[in-house]
């Protein structure tokens, strides 16, 4: 019925970058083809981010989803590992359509998370940026065990040069 | 995760407190070599060799792999390659979850559309 639609090309995938800016941080890049208040909706409400934040691929899911978007409001993820796992914290910032800052609270290795929207011509450009308090947090950030590894490699140079200096 | 990368890194110092596997490490670094290789020039049994590699494969110091009837033995991943492969895991986690925000940022949109039309009537 609607050829229009059908006859309408496949929007080409955005691509992700991610780049370790200094030893704590990191910032991951991404554009969407939508402008900013759509894509800040996106991350602002619990029922549309239960559907992105966990992808299949991460061998999880989520069980519980509070976010109480506001200055000083506070968030809680429970995942479903192989034990429940909480992440939490709060929203130190809430620009609407621009901007958001948040904190992660369940340790002390907790990144401060940065996240801008920007909209040119209808698309926007995403940035998020994440601050730890340590490389060794940083390096242990993200998917599981096998960041142990870099950390443990990490470490161990630090090692063999000191054995080395001696 | 703090636990195990502390067990991982026993093993490491482990493996490196015996001056055989420090020269193994050394000589690994100028190039590949086989266990008989290894043996030969440690002037060792091929049994004693295999127990010394085993403990540096154990602590991801050294990898091996068998083609034929020769184990070939190299260095485990160094810290660059280690940084490179974080990168791409956490680019990958991103990834995939930005695909699943398309859909959703896609959905939106169609809904405001629609929306938009129905306020227009």
């Amino acid at each position: 019925m609607d050829a229009r639609r059908e006859s309408e090309p496949t929007p080409m995938k955005n691509r992700t970058t991610v780049e370790r800016k200094s030893e704590r941080e990191v910032v991951v890049t991404r554009t969407f083809n939508a402008p900013a208040r759509i894509v800040f909706e996106a991350w602002t409400k619990p029922d549309l981010i239960k559907r992105w934040w966990v992808p299949k691929s991460m061998g999880m899911s989520l069980l519980s989803c509070e976010m109480d978007v506001r200055v000083g409001g506070k968030y809680r993820f429970v995942f479903d590992a192989s034990t429940p796992v909480a992440f939490f914290g709060r929203y130190i910032e809430v620009t609407p359509y621009s901007r958001l800052i948040w904190t992660n609270e369940e340790s002390d290795e907790g990144a401060v998370t940065t996240v801008t929207f920007e909209e040119q011509d209808g698309k926007t450009l995403l940035a998020m940026h994440e601050l730890y308090p340590s490389k060794e947090a940083l390096d242990a950030a993200g998917t599981g065990s096998a960041d142990a590894t870099v950390e443990t490699f990490a470490q161990l140079d630090e090692l063999l040069v000191t054995l080395g200096a001696t | 995760m703090v636990q195990y990368s502390q067990v991982r890194f026993d093993t490491s110092f482990a493996a490196l407190s015996d001056v055989t596997r420090r020269g193994v490490l050394e000589q690994l670094g100028r190039a590949d070599a086989s266990i008989t290789d290894l043996a030969g020039k440690f002037h060792m049994t091929l049994t004693g060799m295999k127990k010394h590699v085993a403990v540096l494969e154990q602590a991801g110091l050294v990898t091996t792999e068998k083609v034929g009837r020769v184990r070939t033995c190299k260095l485990g991943l160094h810290r660059l390659e280690a940084e490179t492969a974080w990168i791409e895991r956490y680019r990958e986690l991103w990834d995939a979850r930005f695909e699943e925000l398309d859909n959703v940022v896609e959905e939106l949109k169609r809904k405001e559309k629609v929306d938009g039309r129905k306020k227009r009537k």
